[in-house]
């Protein structure tokens, strides 16, 4: 079982979120994060990229599909399932 | 206030909470305002099973206890019983996506955690079974503790049945009294996430996973090239639509106000009271209401692209563009609306979490050409712009319209670039949202949306327009003028006018336009209603329909002119009705007269620019 952070997994590979760096997060960012179902455990998969570049992320977590930028991904790591 | 039994309508965003209101109420809703917000109340009445008579309220789609904005502290205050003008409700539908039980029953278990008694809607319970889910009603109920009815509230499934058990909630004995208290009201959002994943996990029977449409349909839409070109496609058949779909109607609505003239002209003498009703009401008041139909064409699109779930999907695309200029793609949404009408793209910033980019979308939302400028454009091009074409399905007054609309989105977006490194300046705003699924929108939802924007236009058009239209009748009327003079000019608004027209000569506008300037502080499109009745008072013996507006204009207007007429349009903040949501929604005077200022200093210099560029071009 190999790691990486959330903004550099590869569409479609399933994992689950190892670790959240709550503490980088801004307060309201990380309140939504929780509430839109981010919690260590969960499984998560990158489902599209908007653009090439730096565009916003499209992932499902549990059952729900949520975009987030990047920058936000960055911030979780997650441990991919094989 | 009314007495009847009060049953509030809760749940996340996304659970067809809106749909399942619509099923209940059908078309008997009420929209109204909380008092001190500007959150919208939709209420309705709704008979039970037992016949009993209850008042059914919409609260707005939240993802906890513990509101990130105001659509959300209303709900929260009015489950508490701390929402002013609004009382405890006597029973909850907690409205859960059937799909997304993880998410949705941990907001489940806080409300349930309140002591009112509650019946679950385990609603869009056949997307679930078409992703594959089959789920347990019974048991979620034995684990929640309160009656779970599965339902589809568009195919209106599970009505009936969730009408009966409200009835046994509603003044029931289960009837408890609030229990601020419970643990779970202070549980962090975490441990009760867990426990509704182990609740949802238990209510599973089973689960096959299925290649799903949505995900299909996604790949196309977010595609890095195809989404963004289909969502310019989109866009143009959007604005084309407008145009060309409307101008059966308002042939309709022209033939049918010139007949209302002609059979007025027949019945009433020439006087006081025919001059006000055709000159005044219908010449004023008809130029208004024509541009209904281009209206409702651009909230129907608006409305589709709501319902089908599209709308997140392009503010997805756009995320990327909005940040260069310091927005978030969720800033799209409100600005799409502002098409339309910039007070509810004002409103619907509320679901912007971060102050400063809300603010700046704020803002900005006037720049967007909204349908009351079409009547003013449709009105100066019609008439001045000659309708040479340029190539093939090129014509040169639709590139203008088209300049106009893109003027207006760059001039947005330069703003906010100068507003987010000035007045607005902040950390730059996240863009975190959940996508919904593709849905189907439903025709009676659409329905039901065009009727209320329908029923506000016209209930401006026959209020402040009508109100406005007939001041500028009276005003442009009196005194009369002795022969020889103008009535425009000797008349008082014509004297007020001469006022106004030495303050904008320099920018190219003639007398007329001074006098219309005025009127449109109130709505834009009344520029195009007090010009109209103006040319109407002046030449009192053509019939109306005999010469049209357009070439009214023709000899009086130069080109010059008219293009600095437009550029004043593209900025000038010229509605009472933005300024005071703009109010309403920053909670004081210091922003909307910021608004108004750097609007009309933008709007006077560009006006200028263009006036001056225009003559030395020789046009």
């Amino acid at each position: 079982m190999s790691a990486c952070s959330l903004e550099h997994l590869p569409q479609r590979q399933r994992a689950t979120v190892a670790a959240i760096d709550w503490d980088r997060l801004a307060v309201p960012e990380a309140r939504r994060l929780r509430e839109l179902g981010f919690d260590e455990g969960v499984g998560v998969e990158v489902l599209h990229r908007a653009s090439l570049g730096k565009g916003p992320i499209a992932c499902r977590i549990g059952r729900m599909t949520v975009a987030l930028r990047r920058a936000v991904a960055g911030r979780i790591q997650v441990a991919l399932i094989a | 206030m009314s007495t009847l039994p009060l049953v509030a309508l809760v749940g996340n965003p996304n659970a067809g909470k809106s749909a399942l209101f619509n099923a209940l109420t059908g078309a008997r809703q009420k929209v109204g305002n909380y008092p001190g917000v500007t959150v919208e109340r939709h209420s309705g009445r709704l008979a039970l099973a037992d016949g009993r008579p209850v008042e059914l309220v919409d609260l707005p789609g939240a993802y906890s206890l513990e509101p990130g904005s105001p659509d959300e502290r209303v709900t929260r205050d009015v489950v508490t019983g701390a929402q002013a003008g609004e009382r405890l409700p006597d029973a909850l539908v907690v409205v859960v996506d059937a799909a997304n039980l993880d998410n949705h029953l941990r907001f489940t278990l806080q409300l349930l955690a309140l002591g009112l008694p509650v019946v679950v809607a385990l609603n869009m319970i056949d997307l679930a079974e078409r992703d594959g889910l089959v789920l347990d009603p019974a048991v979620l109920s034995r684990e929640l503790g309160v009656p779970v009815i599965p339902t589809v509230a568009v195919r209106r499934r599970g009505i009936d049945l969730l009408l009966e058990e409200l009835s046994t909630a509603v003044g029931g004995a289960t009837a408890m009294k609030l229990r601020p208290s419970d643990p779970a009201l202070h549980e962090d959002i975490v441990t009760l996430q867990r426990r509704a994943r182990r609740i949802a996990t238990a209510a599973t029977v089973s689960e096959t996973p299925t290649r799903r449409w949505n995900h299909l349909l996604d790949t196309v839409a977010l595609h890095p090239v195809v989404g963004p070109v289909l969502l310019l496609a989109l866009l143009f058949v959007m604005f084309q639509s407008v145009f060309s779909w409307s101008e059966a109607p308002i042939g309709w609505i022209e033939t049918g106000l010139a007949a209302l003239a002609d059979g007025i002209k027949d019945v009433l003498p020439d006087g006081f009271l025919r001059s006000l009703l055709v000159d005044g009401l219908i010449a004023g008041v008809g130029a208004v209401i024509v541009f209904l139909p281009q209206i409702l064409i651009l909230f129907a699109f608006i409305l589709v692209l709501e319902a089908s779930g599209y709308m997140v999907r392009a503010a997805f695309l756009m995320d990327r563009l909005m940040a260069q200029v310091g927005l978030s793609g969720r800033a799209f949404i409100p600005l799409l609306s502002s098409f339309a009408c910039a007070v509810p793209g004002i409103m619907a910033t509320r679901t912007i979490d971060d102050e400063k980019d809300r603010l700046t979308t704020i803002l900005i939302a006037p720049l967007m050409t909204c349908s009351a400028r079409l009547p003013v454009y449709t009105l100066i091009i019609g008439a001045l712009i000659p309708n040479t074409r340029l190539a093939p399905l090129i014509g040169l007054q639709g590139l203008v319209m088209f300049g106009l609309y893109v003027l207006g989105i760059v001039a947005a977006f330069l703003a906010a670039l100068v507003l987010r490194r000035t007045v607005t300046k902040g950390a730059s705003s996240g863009f975190m949202m959940e996508m919904p699924k593709y849905q189907w929108p439903r025709l009676g939802d659409i329905g039901i949306g065009l009727w209320s924007r329908a029923t506000i236009f016209l209930k401006r058009a026959g209020t402040t327009i009508a109100l406005t239209v007939v001041i500028l009748w009276a005003l442009a009327s009196f005194p009369q003028a002795p022969s020889g003079q103008k009535q425009s000019e000797y008349s008082i608004a014509g004297r007020i006018a001469s006022g106004i027209e030495v303050v904008v000569k320099p920018i190219g506008f003639n007398h007329d336009i001074a006098l219309a300037l005025l009127p449109a502080m109130a709505a834009r499109e009344a520029a195009v209603g007090a010009i109209a009745t103006v040319y109407s008072i002046d030449n009192p013996d053509e019939d109306a329909g005999e010469v049209r507006l357009a070439d009214r204009l023709k000899g009086r207007w130069s080109l010059a002119t008219a293009l600095a007429f437009l550029m004043w349009f593209v900025f000038a903040p010229q509605c009472i009705s933005t300024i005071a949501v703009t109010r309403r929604e920053t909670n004081g005077w210091k922003w909307p007269l910021f608004m108004v200022g750097y609007l009309f200093a933008a709007a006077y210099i560009m006006a200028g620019i263009t006036y001056w560029l225009a003559v030395a071009a020789g046009l």
